[in-house]
């Protein structure tokens, strides 16, 4: 940088292309790395489906001290806790597909992106910290 | 938009993506209900007050199918990612698949849910 810089020049200099700088990035400028993400999540948690829902049905009809000791259980924990993980991820890159395709002002889409980003942290926190808090029984 | 005729296969991916947005939303009912649970019998008792009442049922039951449709939706936008399923005799079959597929595993979970929940 500092060789550019010294001479001026805004950009560092590069035997690439424009095209080349661009090619496979998208509307998203951010390449196909959360189009991957998005599908290994989904099958994460179309996997996950149906241990979950059995997790759901054990829970029905208890009160607080019956579910407590359910979900404190370590592989109903991990379960849990890779559903919440892979479904925050898939949320949040969700979301941002459609803020991407439906807001076109360009602030008003950073700052939806930014609240997207906190929304998808702070439920998979939340409930990650309520599965730990219940496994170690505090 | 307006030159396209109107199709199944159009109008569930507006479905897809509707139901991923109330899915979005619905997980704050999910993150209240864990936190209830490591929070107290207090906490817990209002969740349930909630899921209980006309109004938790049904919003339970439409986040019940919201997440079936959009799971099975999702493996037909799977099958198109790995390139199959364009025929569009295929095309009509994954989506009627997704649509039934969605509504009737909803009815049965709730069916084997009132058959245990009620048991207890």
């Amino acid at each position: 940088m500092s060789f550019s810089e010294s001479h001026g020049s805004p950009k560092p200099p590069s035997m690439r292309t424009p095209l080349g700088r661009v090619r496979n990035l998208g509307a998203a400028h951010s390449g196909t790395g959360d189009f991957w993400r998005q599908r290994i999540t989904a099958v994460a948690m179309t996997l996950l489906m149906i241990p979950v829902l059995v997790i759901i049905m054990m829970l029905l009809g208890r009160n607080q001290a019956g579910a407590a000791q359910i979900l404190g259980s370590l592989p109903i924990a991990v379960i849990l806790l890779l559903f919440i993980v892979a479904s925050a991820w898939h949320m949040k890159i969700g979301m941002q597909v459609v803020i991407e395709d439906y807001i076109h002002n360009e602030k008003l889409k950073l700052v939806s992106i930014m609240l997207n980003n906190f929304f998808s942290i702070a439920v998979a926190l939340a409930s990650t910290y309520a599965i730990l808090k219940l496994s170690s029984g505090v | 938009m307006q030159v396209y005729r109107w199709t199944l296969t159009m109008a569930l991916s507006i479905v897809h993506r509707a139901t991923g947005i109330a899915l979005y939303v619905g997980t704050l009912l999910l993150a209240w209900w864990l936190i209830a649970a490591a929070s107290g019998p207090t906490a817990y008792g209002h969740v349930q007050a909630f899921t209980g009442s006309i109004i938790g049922r049904l919003i339970v039951f439409g986040y019940t199918w919201a997440l079936m449709h959009h799971m099975l939706s999702g493996i037909r936008h799977f099958v198109w990612d790995l390139g199959y399923g364009f025929k569009a005799n295929e095309r009509e079959a994954l989506t009627w698949g997704a649509l039934i597929g969605g509504i009737g595993l909803t009815v049965l979970i709730w069916i084997i849910a009132y058959a245990i929940g009620g048991g207890r």
